[in-house]
């Protein structure tokens, strides 16, 4: 990889939740970069600080010290650059959760147009955007359906059309799979390469899934609030 | 931007349609209870209105007739037809008391008076002014006395001659009009026993029974038996002529009181129907302050039950600003639920009052208005724990 501009880099990120006594730190100096178009994996123990990563990287929580950089733009560094997270959230990151969490009072079209409306796009582009999304993602037949009438795998789709709504550099996954079988969960972890590879969209996934982790061509193990890269990663697939 | 707001209320219509019958009734109830208040007014008015009437003359110091007893001479008004300015003068009395009607008694207001004189029913519905001296009666539609029908007031038949709308007491109770004769006489009657009792004292009263005086003790007797008082002279003012100075001069110079319209609407309205109108409003408070606990209960509720989309919509860059007006929007599409609820059916249960239920545009607007502020208010606490909702509560752990 001799890209110059990485999608994600981050240096010596620290986060520290509560102060005094009851302080604890859940990040203890995290370094990291993932290059456009590029999947990666994040894997580590429970309580080992990984949503708390994806919390931080995606401007939902404050760090407490380090430097984040998105697309050579420093965003954090002691402090939001930006100063509104809420639209670094809003045009630079998609979300994609261990369950869907779909708006149950709009239909499917509109859950994925959503974060274009918020954005301010008109109704008619954001649908459109949205309909080619879900064909992408094989979920257009059901278009116009309620979200309780969907499927898990398919809910699941949904949420990452959402997540690709707004083209963002970043989407940051967190356990994405755990709610599927292992057939569908092989599955959200295709359509999340190829929209990496359609988009160059860089895509963190955190996982436990035993199933998808040889899937990740890299592969970041966290423990006890630091990040290592595992160098043996993506030797299956070659 | 789509509605959020309005998505919500499609996708949960179910409850938003019960919640909002619900505060629809309450709000029925509180329009009915502004209606009654009116309607007692508008009573009011309406019988200051229909007695054709400038001045009412009443006694000295009394707020009489209609808020307090009076008694007057029934041959005063030729002395206040004397006074310059003064066009007309005629005696009524008001007496409240229940008729037998079909085998049930019904509670009026008997009105003596003299036809096509000041207090007399000006128009009618149905049927005919009373013509003879006698035992005929202008009913008003509310009494359910039909044309012809013959009704019996104290010891007298009646028959019902002609009929009006609108014309009731300021407690509500219909009017029945009779002439002043019959009425002065049902309103001296007592019942025969104690008639009997009286004469028989009489008769047996040595000093009265005297050799000599014949016919003292039956000219005492039916003496008795007549009244000579009214309860009031309602009195017509020449044309040119202003009221007030005309009731200034009754005052000075009658030792009477005398009441201008405006006047008498103060004593109708300000004094006798102050207290319902008090009672009335203290209801309404309640019902606002019970309306507005409901509707921030249940947008409270509906919040709580809304704060992982809450989180998520955070997440993927909604505004407060967004958020809080969805949460507003739903308070205030429930109150217009409500509203319209509440409106129908004041409207449709408003004939069933014994009483008249006046339902004054102005006073929609003003509910509506009243709503649509308690709905707002009531959502603050709501929009206030989704403001503190963190976005972070989306991921999850
Ligand atoms: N809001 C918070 N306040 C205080 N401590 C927190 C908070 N969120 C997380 N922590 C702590 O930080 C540590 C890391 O939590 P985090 O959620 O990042 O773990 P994780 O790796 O995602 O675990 P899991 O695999 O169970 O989801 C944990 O010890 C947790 O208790
Ligand atoms: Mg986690």
């Amino acid at each position: 990889m001799t890209q110059a501009r990485p999608a994600i880099a981050v240096a010596g990120l620290r986060k520290r939740y509560g102060t005094g006594e009851t302080a604890m730190d859940a990040l203890k100096g995290v370094d990291l970069t993932v290059q456009p178009g590029e999947v990666i994996g994040l894997i580590g123990p429970s309580g080992s600080g990984k949503s708390t990563l994806l919390k931080c990287l995606g401007a939902v929580t404050e760090p407490s010290a380090g430097r984040i950089d998105l697309d050579g733009e420093t965003v954090y560094e002691n402090g939001w650059r930006n100063r509104d997270p809420r639209a670094l959230r809003r045009d630079r990151i998609g979300f994609v959760f261990q369950a869907p969490y779909l708006i149950p009072f709009l239909d499917v079209t509109d859950n994925v147009a959503l974060p274009l409306l918020l954005a301010g796009w008109s109704k008619r582009e954001a649908r459109q955007r949205a309909r080619e999304l879900l064909t992408a993602l094989d979920v257009a037949q059901r278009a116009h359906v309620a979200i309780t009438q969907l499927s898990g795998g398919e809910q699941q789709r949904v949420a990452i059309a959402r997540a690709l709504a707004n083209q963002p550099p970043i989407i940051l996954a967190d356990e994405p799979t755990a709610p599927l079988d292992s057939e569908r969960a092989l599955a959200v972890v295709r359509i999340l390469n190829r929209m990496a590879q359609q988009y160059r969209t860089a895509i963190i996934v955190v996982t436990h899934d035993e199933k998808i982790i040889p899937t990740f061509k890299r592969l970041y193990h966290i423990r006890d609030g630091r990040t290592y890269e595992d160098a043996g990663a993506g030797r299956e697939l070659d | 931007m789509i509605n959020l707001a309005g998505r919500d209320i499609l996708h949960s219509w179910g409850k938003y349609a019960f919640t909002g019958l619900g505060l629809g009734l309450l709000i029925g109830v509180t329009l009915s209870m502004a209606g009654i208040y009116r309607g007692m007014v508008d009573d009011g008015k309406a019988l200051l209105g229909n007695s054709g009437a400038d001045l009412w003359v009443v006694q000295q110091d009394t707020l009489g007739p209609y808020a307090e007893p009076s008694s007057l001479r029934d041959d005063l008004y030729r002395s206040l037809l004397g006074l310059p300015g003064v066009q007309r003068a005629a005696n009524v009395t008001y007496l409240t008391m229940q008729v037998r009607h079909a085998d049930q008694d019904t509670r009026v207001m008997v009105v003596g008076m003299q036809p096509g004189q000041p207090g007399a029913p000006r128009y009618l519905i149905a049927g005919r002014q009373i013509e003879r001296a006698h035992y005929e009666a202008v009913a008003d539609i509310k009494t359910g006395f039909q044309l012809g029908e013959r009704i019996r007031i104290r010891r007298q038949d009646y028959t019902v001659v002609g009929l009006t709308r609108r014309m009731v007491s300021a407690s509500g109770d219909p009017m029945l009009f009779i002439p002043l004769r019959d009425a002065q006489e049902a309103q001296f009657l007592k019942d025969s026993d104690a008639l009997h009792n009286e004469r028989a004292r009489l008769r047996a009263n040595p000093a009265l029974n005297r050799p000599g005086l014949p016919g003292l003790v039956e000219s005492l007797a039916r003496a008795q038996e007549s009244s000579h008082t009214v309860n009031a002279v309602l009195v017509q003012t020449a044309p040119g002529w202003d009221a007030e100075a005309v009731a200034g001069d009754i005052r000075r110079w009658k030792h009477l009181q005398a009441y201008t319209q405006a006047q008498m609407e103060e004593v109708l309205i300000v004094k006798l129907i102050a207290t319902s109108a008090r009672q009335i409003g203290v209801f309404l408070v309640i019902l606002a302050v019970v309306s507005a606990a409901i509707v921030s209960f249940i947008i409270y509720t509906m919040t709580l039950g809304k704060l992982r989309e809450i989180a998520v919509l955070k997440l993927i860059g909604a505004r407060n600003r967004t958020i809080a007006a969805m949460i507003l929007q739903e308070a205030l599409g429930l109150g217009l639920i409500g509203f319209v609820v509440g409106k129908s059916v004041a409207t449709l249960w408003a004939p069933y009052f014994p009483k008249y239920v006046l339902l004054e545009p102005g006073d929609a607007v003003r509910g509506f208005a009243a709503v649509l502020l308690i709905c707002a208010l009531a959502s603050t606490l709501a929009i206030r724990t989704a403001l503190r909702v963190d976005p972070a509560t989306a991921i999850g752990g």
